[in-house]
């Protein structure tokens, strides 16, 4: 299974981004493998609009299983959510730390967008 | 002939000087009100309704029983109001802008176009003056499909005002494309300055002929003056500061009713642009 994180780094020392859709990347752990990649979300930085929608489309490419950040605005959630992607919220420090409560069912799912949009 | 009225700077005086210089323009005139988020013109040119229109844009459907979740439409939209997730197609109308590219590239054609509701086209007769008015409707992000639609009201060989929104944004550039030529009103403030700077940089871009108005002379500081100097843009009319005017203003009456010493101000600006405009045969 594939978890995508949203952080700011580039290792699982990194912190864990609160912004879905304006997190600068995506570090996607699998967990058969225990191993990680990091993946660019670079362009919707500066995205006028469509942020979360963007991030939530590449989430889908990428073929993750479940999402954890710290917040997750109406359009993001609408994509992921018709994907089949569960939604995660965690206010954890780092990935690592994140990963560790994920891993003990510590996690707190999503049910219903977080977060208005940020274009009203 | 198209004259367009921008700023940058918002309440600088645009709707002032588009109705006043509609209103001394001594033949029939259309004012296109552009500034759909709030129009305000007809406030002062109170007139009878001739015809109010619903504008509609576009916006997708899916028959999901034909999308396959290809993502053709999505990588084409640059408003990202269009996602594929899993093995369909999400729309986002609050982001669409209308263009209808998604349906066309559909290799399915899984996408179905269907009108959605912006806001309205209403014209009305005050005199000689056609006012055309865009009123987007309470809630829609999107004002340039709906200023495009006051746009398609122009009648060619007939004079026309546009009273452009504020800001040098995307509806700016719709409402004063094409235009003959824009007056761009500032005040002498740094804001003025600030966001006059900005409007001229989009003006040069849309490679458009504009002039300056200072509205407010009074107030602030010279140095609107001076940018207008040393980067040779022609400053064609300056108001000033008077309590009077903001009273009238404030009562919908017009500058050149409510106060005829300023009558010639107005007059004097339509024949310097009608001078501007001669050359070009507009």
């Amino acid at each position: 299974m594939k978890v995508a994180f949203t952080t700011t780094g580039d290792d699982l020392a990194a912190p864990l981004d609160r912004r879905f859709g304006r997190a600068p990347k995506f570090l996607i752990y699998d967990t058969d493998t225990e191993s990680f990649e990091i993946v660019d979300n670079q362009q919707n930085l500066n995205a006028a609009q469509g942020a979360g929608i963007q991030a939530a489309e590449t989430a889908v490419r990428l073929g993750v299983s479940c999402v954890v950040t710290g917040h997750c605005g109406p359009k993001a959630f609408r994509v992921l959510t018709a994907a089949r992607i569960g939604v995660f919220s965690s206010d954890a420090p780092s990935v690592q730390e994140a990963l560790e409560r994920m891993r003990l069912g510590q996690l707190r799912p999503l049910l219903s967008a977080d977060m208005a949009g940020h274009r009203a | 002939m198209i004259l367009a009225i921008a700023s940058g700077k918002g309440g600088t005086g645009k709707t002032t000087l588009a109705v006043n210089l509609a209103s001394v323009w001594g033949a029939p005139v259309q004012l296109l009100d552009c500034d759909v988020e709030e129009p305000n013109a007809h406030l002062f040119l109170p007139g009878r309704t001739l015809r109010e229109e619903v504008c509609a844009i576009p916006i997708p459907q899916v028959d999901a029983a034909l999308c396959d979740g290809c993502g053709a439409c999505s990588r084409l939209c640059a408003f990202h109001a269009i996602a594929v997730a899993g093995a369909t197609a999400l729309v986002f109308p609050e982001l669409c802008h209308g263009c209808g590219g998604c349906a066309m590239i559909c290799p399915r054609h899984a996408l179905r176009e269907m009108p959605h509701r912006i806001g309205v086209v209403a014209t009305c007769q005050a005199g000689p003056i056609t006012l055309v008015q865009g009123k987007l409707d309470i809630g829609v992000p999107t004002a340039t499909p709906l200023i495009r639609a006051v746009r398609r009201q122009l009648r060619p060989g007939m004079a026309a005002i546009l009273d452009a929104p504020p800001g040098a944004s995307c509806p700016v550039v719709a409402a004063v494309r094409g235009a003959d030529l824009v007056l761009l009103v500032t005040e002498p403030t740094p804001f003025g300055l600030h966001d006059l700077t900005l409007a001229v940089e989009m003006l040069r871009q849309l490679a458009t002929p504009f002039g300056v108005v200072i509205n407010r002379i009074g107030i602030g500081d010279d140095r609107v003056h001076a940018f207008c100097d040393r980067e040779e843009i022609p400053l064609l009319a300056e108001i000033p500061d008077d309590r009077a005017i903001a009273e009238a203003y404030c009562r919908g009456d017009l500058i050149v009713e409510a106060l005829p010493r300023y009558r010639s101000l107005f007059e004097d600006l339509r024949d310097k642009v009608a001078e501007i405009l001669k050359p070009a045969g507009v």
